[in-house]
C-alpha cells in the first residue's frame, strides 16, 4: 500500500510539473486529491487494512495530500503572476501620445496687469473703488477744474451720449466721485482702474482704452507732499515696470493737479542708451501726476486750505505692452485666440 | 512752438550747447521733439568756378575747376547755370549732406571730387524753396568769400528746438517768452526790447475810427504806417522764418509773422486803400458770407468774430483775413490791427476754418502789454525794412484791466507741500530768476507775477514754479507714513474670473461700441438705445447692451483666421436708458465653440456643455438649488429648441442658448449672466451638513414617457414621491428610436436612498421605490422600462 502511495505521489508530482494552463492544474488536483481521485480512494480502501496500520497509512496519505497540494498552489501562483503580466503587458500603452486635454483658460494682459497693480496698492492701504463709464460732464470735467470751454478738453474730443451724457474720458471721474461720497471728508486711499473712451483712433490711440488712477488725500502738513508722491510712484514703477528702472519728474500741465508732473522712466530696453522705443531720448513717459488742484478739493467738498492731495494716473496697454513685449496696442483688442491663449499660465514672480 | 537759437540769442546770452538747452528745457516742463542743426551738413566750402567746360561724353554735364581757396578741384556738374565766375557751395570728398554722402569718383570717365550743391540739395523743406533753388546750383553773392562756410554765408547756421508745449504755457509761443525762461534757467538777464521809430503827420484818431460792438474784443490797437515797399525781407528776417517754420512771402507780410515769433502777439495788416476809415469788431450775422483770402467764401455764425468796415465783413478774427482787404503786391499804406479776442470763440471758429500759428496764440491767451508792443515793433520794422512811415497815434480801445497779480505764500506752505526744507533765500531766489518781484518777511512772500505770465494765479502755482526751477530732482522721494489700514478691493469679480479661466475659458477684451442694428440683438429686454451723437464710424455708433455681438464678432475675427475652437468670457459692461434713467450693467459673457477637450478623446461643445459652465458659476457663487433654465419665447439670435432664460430664484438674471442658424452655420454657444441683477439674489450659506454614518443604496429605474415631457419635469415628480430619503437623483441615459414608440423616448435615474439615522432595509426602499414609480407613471403618464 505504502508502494501504491508513492506510486501516486511520483505520478502526481511529475504530472503537475507537467502541466502549461490553470484548467488542467484543476484537472490534476481532481484526478488526484477529489472525492474520487487516487489518494482519495486510497483513504477509502483504508477499511481493509489492520487497525494498527490504519494511522500510520494515512497520517502517509496526509502528508502526500499536503505536498501535493503544497505543488498545486504554487503552480497556481505562478500562472496567476503569468496571468497578471499578461494582462499587464496587454494594458500597456504609448504614453507618449497626446494628454486628453481640457482647454485651458488664459487671463487677458491687461486684467493681470490691473490685478497687479491693485494687489500693490491694496498691500499699502488703499481702497480699490469703481465707477460708472457712462459718466456725466460734471464728474468727468466740471468737478475736475474743467469748465466749459477750457481748452483741455480738446485734448480729449468725447464721445456724447446726450449733452449731458457721455462714455468717461478718464478714470479722473472716480476721484470727483469717491470725495464727493466720503460725507465725513476724511482722509482717502483710493486706486480705480477701468475703461475709458476718446474720439480718436489710429495706430497708437484706442479709441477705447484702459487707465488706472491714484487719489491720496489728507490733512496737509500729513504725508501727502511732493517727496510723498515721488516715494509712492517709485514704488510703482519699480514694481510695474522694473527694480533697475529710473525715474524723471518733469513738471507738466493737468487742470485737476497743480503742480503737475509727467512721470518718465529710463528706458528699460536700452537702458537710457537711446533706441526706437525711448525715440533716442532714453526716457519713456508712463505717467501722469500732480498735487490735487485746490479747485478740485473745494468742489468736491475738502477744504483745500486744511487738506491736501497727490493723485496718478497712467495707460494699462502700456503697461501689459511693456510687461509682456507686446509690439502693437491692436493686439490686444484684436482678441486673436493665439494670442489669448499665450497668457495661460501665472506670472514670474 | 520751434525756436531758432539765433533768434532767441537777441534776448538773452546761451552758453550751452542745443541739446542741453533742450534737456534742460524738459527738466523744468518743456518738452522737445527735436534739437537740431537747422542745416545738416558736413564739409561745405564757398568756391568759385574758374573754368567750366562741356563734358566731351555728355550732352548736359559740365567740366568744372573749382577754386576752394586751398585747393582747385575738378568736379563734374550737371546743373544748367554752372558757369566761370560764380561762387558756389562745394560739398568735398565726404560731405555729408540730407540723404546722401559725397565720395569722389569717376562720372562719365571723367573725375570728379565733390559736388556743386542747390539751395534744395541742403535739405530745406521744399515749402520754403524759391524755383531757383532747386533747378540749379546756389549762386553766392559777390562778397562770399572763398574758402570759408557757405551756411554761415547765407545767415542758414542755425539751431532749432521743437518743442511740446503744454497748454498753459501761452507765454511760451513767443522769443521773448522763451527768453524768460531760459533766462530762469541759467540765471541770465532778458534784454530789452527796442520799439523806437518815428512817427509823424495827422494823428490817426482825427481820420480812423474803431468801434467795438462784442464782449468777445477786450483790446484793440490800430496804427498806421504809410508809402510801404513791398520787396523781399532782408535775409535775417527770411532765415528766422524759415528756422520756425514760416514761409516768407514779402517784407510786409513776413514782418507781421517776425512780431508775432518774437512778442507772441498775432498781428492783422490790412490794405488801408482797400479798407476805408473805420474797423469795426462785431459778431457775425447768422448766415453772413465773408470770402477769406484763400480765396473760398466762408458761411459764418452768430459764434464767429467778425472785423468789418462800414459795410461788410473783411477778415475772420483771429483766424484769417479777408481776401478783399489783403496786403498785395502793389500796396502803399497798411492798417496794422494789434488785438485779443476771447480765446473760446476763436478756437470754436479755428476749429471749423483752419488753425494757424495766430489762432494758437488767441486760444492760449495773451498778455496785453504785448498787444501794445507788437505794434509799435511792426511799426519799427516796417519803418526800416520797407521804407514806411509811421502816422502819428494809435487808435486804441482797451477794456482790459493789466496789473501784476500779487500772490502772498508763506514759506511753509511750499515746502510742506512739496516735502521739502527749502531755505527762504532759495525760494525767494527762484523768484527773482523768473523775473517775479516780491516783498518777503522771515515767514511769508508777496510775489508780483508779471502779466506775461497769464498761467499763475494762485498760490499752488507759485508752488509749481519753487520746484520746476529749484529742480524736482532736487526733491527726494520718500514713503508716506500714515495709519495702517486694510486695502479693499472687489473680491467677487476677480474670483469669476479666475472660476472661468479654470474652467478652460480665455479671457477677452472688446469694444463697447457697436453698430446701432446690432444692440437690439439677444434680449427681449425693453431699453432705449444708446447712440454716439458723434461717431467716428457708423460700425462703432452705438453703446452695447448685450455683451453676445461684442464676443461674437471676436468669434467671427478668429473663425476668418481659421481658429474654430473658441471658448471665451468678458466682464464687462451693457448700457442703457430705461425710462428716465441712464445706467449701465455689469455682465458675464462666454462664448463657446469647437472643441472642448482636445487629444485623442476630444469633446465639441454643445449646449450641455455651456449649460454645465452656466451651472459651475452660479453653484460656485453660492445659487446652488436656486437656479433653474427656464424655456419661453427666446430672441430670435437664439436656437428657440435650445435655449432657455437662467432664472434665480424667480427672475431671470440670463440667457443661454445656441445661436440661430440663420446666422451662423457653425455651432456656436453663448450665455450671459448680468451680474449686478444675479449679486442682489440671496446666496446660501456654506455651512456644515452632518454626514450620514449609514450605507447608502442605489437603485436604477428607467421610464418611458412622451418626447415633450421634460427631465425636470419627471425630476420633481420623483423628488416629491421620495421625500427626505431619496438624496441624489441622476440622469445617467436618455434613448429614443427603434422598439420605442416614435413619440416616446426612455429616461434612466440613478437614485440614491439614504437615512441619516438608520441602515435603510431593503423593505423600506423597495417600498419606496414602488411609490416612486407608481406616482410618475400616474402623474407623467410614463411606463417603467423593462
Amino acid at each position: 500500500m505504502q508502494e501504491q502511495i508513492a506510486k501516486i505521489k511520483e505520478n502526481a508530482l511529475e504530472e503537475i510539473k507537467k502541466v502549461e494552463d490553470s484548467k488542467s492544474l484543476n484537472e490534476v488536483r481532481v484526478k488526484y486529491l477529489g472525492k474520487k481521485g487516487e489518494l482519495t480512494q486510497v483513504l477509502r480502501g483504508m477499511g481493509a487494512l489492520a487497525p494498527e496500520e490504519r494511522p500510520k497509512i494515512g497520517s502517509i496519505v496526509n502528508e502526500v495530500r499536503n505536498e501535493i497540494e503544497k505543488e498545486i498552489e504554487e503552480k497556481e501562483k505562478k500562472f496567476a503572476e503569468k496571468e497578471l503580466q499578461k494582462k499587464l503587458e496587454k494594458e500597456t500603452i504609448d504614453i507618449t501620445l497626446p494628454s486628453t486635454k481640457i482647454i485651458r483658460g488664459s487671463k487677458h494682459p491687461v486684467n493681470r496687469v490691473i490685478e497687479e497693480i491693485e494687489d500693490l496698492f491694496v498691500s499699502m492701504g488703499y481702497d480699490v473703488v469703481a465707477g460708472p463709464e457712462l459718466e456725466t460732464d460734471e464728474f468727468c470735467f466740471e468737478r475736475l477744474n474743467l469748465p466749459k470751454g477750457h481748452p483741455a478738453r480738446d485734448m480729449q474730443d468725447s464721445f456724447y451720449i446726450t449733452n449731458e451724457y457721455l462714455l468717461r474720458t478718464q478714470t479722473s471721474s472716480v476721484q470727483a466721485r469717491t470725495m464727493l461720497a466720503n460725507e465725513e471728508k476724511t482722509p482717502i486711499r483710493m486706486i480705480c482702474a477701468g475703461k475709458t473712451y476718446r474720439r480718436e483712433d489710429d495706430a497708437t490711440h484706442s479709441h477705447q482704452f484702459g487707465q488706472v488712477e491714484g487719489l491720496v488725500i489728507d490733512k496737509k502738513d500729513r504725508n501727502v507732499s511732493l517727496a510723498d508722491l515721488k516715494g509712492t510712484l517709485e514704488v510703482f514703477v519699480k514694481k510695474l515696470i522694473g527694480k533697475n528702472c529710473e525715474l524723471r519728474f518733469r513738471p507738466s500741465y493737468f487742470p485737476f493737479t497743480e503742480p503737475s508732473y509727467e512721470v518718465d522712466v529710463s528706458c528699460f530696453k536700452c537702458g537710457g542708451k537711446g533706441c526706437n522705443l525711448c525715440k533716442q531720448t532714453g526716457w519713456i513717459e508712463v505717467l501722469g501726476s500732480g498735487m490735487v488742484h485746490p479747485n478740485v478739493l473745494k468742489m468736491n467738498g475738502y477744504d483745500p486750505e486744511e487738506y491736501g492731495g497727490f493723485a496718478f494716473g497712467t495707460g494699462l496697454e502700456r503697461l501689459a505692452m511693456f510687461k509682456y513685449g507686446i509690439p502693437d496696442m491692436r493686439y490686444l483688442y484684436a482678441n486673436d485666440i493665439r494670442f489669448l491663449k499665450q497668457f495661460d499660465r501665472k506670472d514670474e514672480e | 512752438m520751434k525756436l531758432s537759437k539765433n533768434f532767441v540769442k537777441d534776448y538773452v546770452d546761451i552758453d550751452v550747447d542745443l541739446k542741453t538747452l533742450a534737456e534742460d528745457m524738459t527738466s523744468v516742463g518743456n518738452e522737445y521733439d527735436s534739437a537740431e542743426k537747422l542745416i545738416n551738413a558736413t564739409k561745405l566750402v564757398i568756391g568759385e568756378i574758374i573754368e567750366c567746360k562741356d563734358h566731351p561724353d555728355s550732352d548736359h554735364l559740365h567740366l568744372c575747376k573749382v577754386n576752394i581757396g586751398t585747393e582747385v578741384l575738378d568736379i563734374v556738374c550737371g546743373a544748367p547755370n554752372a558757369r566761370k565766375g560764380i561762387k558756389v557751395i562745394v560739398a568735398q570728398d565726404g560731405a555729408i549732406l540730407p540723404g546722401k554722402t559725397i565720395k569722389k569718383g569717376m562720372i562719365r570717365g571723367q573725375e570728379s571730387n565733390g559736388m556743386l550743391c542747390s539751395i534744395e540739395e541742403l535739405g530745406l523743406e521744399s515749402k520754403f524753396l524759391k524755383p531757383e533753388d532747386k533747378e540749379g546750383i546756389a549762386e553766392l553773392g559777390e562778397d562770399a568769400v572763398v574758402g570759408e562756410d557757405p551756411i554761415k554765408y547765407l545767415g542758414l547756421d542755425d539751431e532749432v528746438i521743437d518743442f511740446e508745449l503744454t497748454a498753459n504755457r501761452g507765454d511760451l509761443l513767443s522769443i521773448l517768452g522763451m527768453a524768460y525762461e531760459i533766462g530762469a534757467i541759467y540765471d541770465k538777464p532778458v534784454k530789452e526790447v527796442d520799439l523806437s521809430h518815428k512817427e509823424s503827420g495827422e494823428d490817426i484818431n482825427k481820420t480812423f475810427k474803431t468801434e467795438v460792438k462784442t464782449e468777445n474784443c477786450k483790446l484793440l490797437l490800430v496804427k498806421k504806417v504809410e508809402g510801404v515797399k513791398i520787396k523781399e525781407s532782408p535775409d535775417f528776417i527770411k532765415n528766422r522764418l524759415i528756422a520756425s517754420g514760416i514761409r516768407p512771402i514779402n517784407n510786409v507780410v513776413d514782418i507781421s509773422n517776425y512780431v508775432m515769433l518774437e512778442l507772441g502777439q498775432p498781428l492783422h495788416f490790412y490794405d488801408a486803400d482797400r479798407l476805408g476809415n473805420k474797423l469795426v469788431v462785431r459778431m457775425a450775422e447768422e448766415g453772413e458770407k465773408l470770402t477769406t483770402l484763400d480765396n473760398i467764401e466762408r458761411t459764418l455764425s452768430k459764434d464767429d468774430i467778425v472785423i468789418a468796415d462800414n459795410t461788410h465783413g473783411v477778415g475772420l478774427a483771429g483766424v484769417m483775413g479777408g481776401l478783399e482787404t489783403e496786403v498785395e503786391d502793389d500796396t502803399k499804406n497798411v492798417i496794422i490791427e494789434s488785438a485779443i479776442f476771447d480765446s473760446v470763440k476763436i478756437r470754436l471758429t479755428s476749429k471749423k476754418i483752419l488753425r494757424s500759428e495766430a489762432s494758437n496764440r488767441f486760444e492760449k491767451g495773451l498778455d496785453p502789454k504785448r498787444t501794445y508792443m507788437a505794434i509799435e515793433s511792426a511799426c519799427k520794422l516796417l519803418e526800416k525794412y520797407a521804407d514806411g512811415k509811421v502816422v502819428t497815434g494809435t487808435v486804441v480801445y482797451d477794456k482790459t484791466d493789466v496789473k501784476d497779480k500779487e500772490i502772498e505764500i508763506t514759506f511753509k506752505n511750499i515746502n510742506d507741500v512739496l516735502g521739502t526744507v527749502i531755505p527762504n533765500e532759495e525760494i525767494l531766489n527762484v523768484f527773482r530768476k523768473l523775473g517775479f518781484t516780491y516783498t518777503s518777511d522771515d515767514k511769508k512772500a508777496i510775489v508780483k507775477v508779471p502779466s506775461r505770465r497769464l498761467d499763475i494765479s494762485i498760490k499752488e502755482d507759485l508752488i509749481e514754479e519753487v520746484s520746476r526751477i529749484y529742480g524736482v530732482d532736487n526733491i527726494e522721494g520718500k514713503l508716506p507714513v500714515v495709519p495702517m489700514k486694510q486695502g479693499s478691493y472687489d473680491k467677487t469679480t476677480r474670483e469669476i474670473r479666475n472660476k472661468m479661466i479654470s474652467l478652460g475659458l480665455s479671457e477677452t477684451l472688446s469694444y463697447i461700441l457697436i453698430n446701432d442694428k446690432e444692440v437690439k440683438g439677444y434680449t427681449l429686454d425693453e431699453f432705449e438705445e444708446l447712440r454716439l451723437l458723434d461717431p467716428i464710424t457708423e460700425d462703432r455708433n452705438t453703446l452695447r447692451y448685450s455683451m453676445i455681438p461684442s464676443l461674437y464678432k471676436i468669434y467671427e475675427y478668429n473663425n476668418a483666421r481659421n481658429q474654430k475652437d473658441v471658448s471665451i468670457f468678458e466682464i464687462g459692461k451693457g448700457f442703457y436708458k430705461k425710462g428716465e434713467k441712464y445706467g449701465e450693467d455689469t455682465k458675464l459673457c462666454v462664448l463657446m465653440s469647437g472643441k472642448y477637450s482636445l487629444g485623442l478623446t476630444n469633446q465639441n461643445v454643445d449646449f450641455y456643455v455651456i449649460k454645465g459652465v452656466a451651472e459651475e458659476i452660479l453653484e460656485y457663487l453660492g445659487y446652488a438649488n436656486r437656479y433653474s433654465f427656464m424655456k419661453k419665447e427666446m430672441p430670435k439670435e437664439l436656437h428657440p429648441g435650445q435655449s432657455a432664460y437662467i432664472n434665480v430664484n424667480g427672475t431671470d438674471v440670463g440667457i443661454i442658448g445656441k445661436i440661430h442658424p440663420n446666422i451662423t452655420k457653425e455651432d456656436i454657444f453663448v450665455l450671459e449672466i448680468n451680474l449686478d441683477e444675479l449679486f442682489q439674489k440671496k446666496v446660501g450659506k456654506m455651512k456644515y451638513k452632518e454626514i450620514s454614518k449609514f450605507p447608502n443604496v442605489k437603485k436604477d429605474v428607467a421610464f418611458v414617457v412622451d418626447k415633450k415631457l421634460t427631465s425636470k419635469e419627471i425630476e420633481k415628480v420623483i423628488k416629491s414621491a421620495g421625500g427626505s430619503l431619496l438624496t441624489d437623483i441622476e440622469v445617467f441615459d436618455v434613448y429614443t428610436g427603434s422598439n420605442l414608440d416614435e413619440n416616446k423616448k426612455s429616461i434612466a435615474y440613478a437614485l440614491t436612498f439614504e437615512d441619516i439615522k438608520k441602515t435603510l432595509t431593503d423593505e423600506e426602499i423597495n417600498a419606496l421605490l414602488e411609490k416612486i414609480i407608481d406616482t410618475v407613471c400616474k402623474k407623467c403618464n410614463a411606463e417603467i422600462r423593462k
